[in-house]
């Protein structure tokens, strides 16, 4: 199978994913950095090239609720938000979780209001982590466009049947030009195959409620189902990327291991981050230090054993955190790392870093001199420290 | 329109067995509502309100039509993504019936936070019905103001006071509003006049295109008056003009009842215990307020209808 070579942005990349997918319907509200995905989908509805209904809504609740009617009445549903229009959404994006639709969104990370800001964190979309959403994130164009035509798999999965967020970091990712491979609309056809829902509001034959109020006898149980679909989602996910590599070469896990397994001293970032560690990594590499990378692609469900056996080797890790929980111990990666490391009989030492918060520029310098303070013992254990802000 | 006898030998899509109160107005809404879309397969949502709480207790449900409730202030959100749905897949083919969409709300829901949803929903001309069942207050958390609660209502936001004899504002008039969309088909309807609702529900089902229809619904709780009266007190919302029968259809203004001699408000407000702090001599002049309003209101409407 030829691949095709484009020069694509983030969000033309999620967008020409999202064409190619040709879901039923597009329920969606523009927001910056991610307005250009619906902008270039409606150019899409408007040129005959794709059988989608677009539903241009007043709002992003209504967004996800429009997305949540249609997904329950059969349709193969998609959206795409960033920031205070996923904050806007939070309410629908539980209700989406729990009536468990397979809905497929593309989340462009950007920080929350206040102050306002435009550019990139995780604060967004970390925001939702406890709603029951498979949660993606990308290195760049490339893995965005990939996860936006695994996403569809993997929430449909009949194991799973969970809606999915595939994550780029706000102007980074989304506004960046990069060469990426595409592949031809039969080859996304075939691979995502076609949606067959259990049962749907169409279906007028067989009427069914769905969203009914569950009291203290039956709301446990819900949720309970919905916790076992997420760690299902584990396995499904790591199928399907193994397939997509079979069949395109690029093979996809819920974390990718860089320079990792025998290195000293290591970092565990999310994102757009990744790529830049990389760089530093094989420089430090050629000077003789002995650093390593731990790429999270799939934040939820955590893979709390893959990441443990990951890091039971590294001497110190810092974690690198682009949303804090304000309040608590650590940003998101961090609490859950420690966590997960905390059953391991042989862990390294940890460190929590919050950087790049409303888009704060981290450099190579910046982590060459973190891995530097891991390798000279500088960096304190069980510490949360800011990397880059003006104290 | 169907007859009486037509409606009672369709078996009901809105089903006993619910837990909604002796009297409850909002469970003849939806009732009556289905009746009328009669064989014509209808997908229907709600907002989270009593209709909705007390249809759908699971693993019980009241509704023999597919139904889904998401939240509370998306009802026409909701049914527009489900609709959007049916367009897609009717095009595609895999759908072949011709099925219509309903959406209910309460006042809560429809005329404070979920105005924006139904305005963009009607805006946008999804093909749906919603269909408002006023009863004037939010009567599932209490029966606290909303508003579409008239003036001098004691509710438990708006309760009459040593200071504040109850809500201060006169309400919305959301009918206006929506007519104000340019949509195909506005009404107003009331619990107590079936033939009334019913012609309207299959005129809108017909008409194609979104339409919406707010029928007060008299509510034993929040209102406090016994069961029985559920009818008979929005029978009379009518004959004080209170809340007149219209419909607006492509734009044209149309009265569906003219009483024959207005009553005075009173007749309907001091039946109802809401309004009872009204009573005494020295709030005549909120009664006397509120008798021009709905004069004024009248007036205008009939000017409106007259066009």
């Amino acid at each position: 199978m030829q691949k095709i070579i484009l020069a694509k942005t983030g969000n033309e990349a999620m967008a020409l994913a999202m064409k190619q997918v040709n879901p039923d319907v597009v329920a969606a509200y523009p927001i910056t950095p991610a307005t250009e995905i619906v902008q270039i989908f409606s150019q899409y509805v408007a040129d005959g090239e794709v059988k989608t209904e677009f539903v241009a809504v007043e709002s992003e609740h209504s967004a996800m609720s429009a997305c949540i009617g249609s997904c329950a009445a059969g349709a193969r549903t998609m959206t795409g938000t960033s920031s205070q229009g996923l904050a806007l959404m939070y309410e629908m994006i539980y209700i989406a979780a729990g009536l468990r639709l397979p809905i497929v969104m593309a989340d462009v990370n950007r920080a929350l209001s206040a102050p306002i800001n435009i550019h990139c964190d995780h604060s967004d979309s970390m925001g939702c982590r406890d709603a029951g959403w498979v949660h993606i994130f990308s290195e760049n164009a490339q893995e965005a466009y990939d996860s936006m035509i695994q996403a569809v798999r993997i929430a449909e999965h009949k194991d799973v049947r969970l809606p999915v967020m595939v994550t780029t970091d706000g102007f980074i990712i989304s506004h960046g030009m990069e060469r990426i491979d595409t592949l031809p609309d039969a080859e996304v056809q075939n691979f995502i195959g076609k949606y067959d829902p259990l049962m749907h509001l169409l279906d007028v034959k067989k009427p069914f409620t769905i969203g009914a109020i569950n009291l203290t006898d039956y709301y446990f149980e819900h949720r309970r189902a919905m916790v076992d679909a997420q760690n299902n989602s584990l396995k499904v996910i790591k199928e399907v990327g193994a397939e997509f590599g079979k069949k395109f070469d690029t093979g996809y896990g819920l974390i990718e291991k860089y320079q990792l397994d025998d290195a000293e001293v290591a970092i565990v970032a999310l994102g757009s981050t990744c790529g830049t560690a990389k760089v530093v990594i094989d420089q430090l590499r050629a000077k003789g230090v002995k650093a390593g990378l731990l790429k999270i692609r799939v934040f939820r469900p955590f893979p709390t054993e893959e990441i443990a056996k990951a890091l039971e080797n590294i001497k110190t890790v810092a974690v690198l955190d682009r949303s804090d929980s304000v309040g608590g111990f650590g940003g998101p990666v961090f609490t859950e790392i420690r966590s997960a490391l905390y059953g391991s009989a042989k862990r390294p030492q940890i460190a929590g870093f919050v950087y790049g918060l409303g888009g704060r520029e981290i450099d190579m310098e910046q982590i060459e001199g973190l891995f530097m303070d891991l390798k000279a013992g500088k960096v304190k254990a069980d510490s949360v420290s800011y990397l880059g802000v003006r104290e | 329109m169907a007859n009486l006898k037509e409606l009672a030998a369709r078996g009901d899509k809105f089903t006993g067995g619910h837990r909604a109160c002796a009297g409850c107005g909002a469970s003849i809404v939806a009732r009556q509502a289905l009746l009328a879309a009669g064989d014509k397969p209808v997908v229907v949502t709600c907002a989270t309100g009593c209709l909705e709480v007390v249809s759908t207790i699971f693993p019980y449900t009241a509704w023999d039509v597919p139904f889904i409730h998401s939240a509370f202030e998306n009802s026409a959100a909701t049914i527009s993504g489900v609709e959007a749905a049916y367009k897609s897949l009717h095009r595609q083919g895999t759908v072949k019936e011709d099925i219509r969409f309903l959406a209910f709300g309460g006042d809560g829901g429809t005329y404070d936070i979920g105005l924006q949803a139904l305005s963009g929903a009607m805006e946008r001309g999804h093909n749906m019905l919603y269909i408002c069942y006023d009863n004037q207050a939010y009567m599932n958390t209490g029966i606290q103001r909303s508003s579409a609660t008239p003036r001098g209502s004691s509710t438990t936001t708006s309760p009459n006071g040593k200071k504040i004899p109850g809500k201060i504002q006169f309400r919305k008039n959301l009918t206006e509003i929506m007519a104000a969309h340019g949509i195909p088909y506005v009404a107003q309807s009331v619990v107590g006049n079936w033939s009334d609702f019913t012609k309207k529900v299959e005129k809108a089902l017909a008409k194609g295109g979104p339409a919406f229809i707010a029928v007060l619904q008299p509510c034993r709780l929040g209102w406090g008056y016994p069961p029985e009266l559920t009818a008979e007190l929005g029978r009379l919302a009518v004959e004080t003009n209170f809340w007149p029968l219209y419909e607006v259809e492509d734009g044209r203004y149309k009265l569906n009842a003219t009483p024959k001699e207005r009553k005075p408000i009173g007749e309907w407000m001091f039946q109802q215990e809401r309004f009872r702090h009204l009573k005494k001599p020295e709030h005549q002049s909120i009664i006397d307020d509120i008798q021009k309003d709905i004069d004024a209101r009248w007036e205008q409407l009939n000017k409106k209808c007259s066009l």
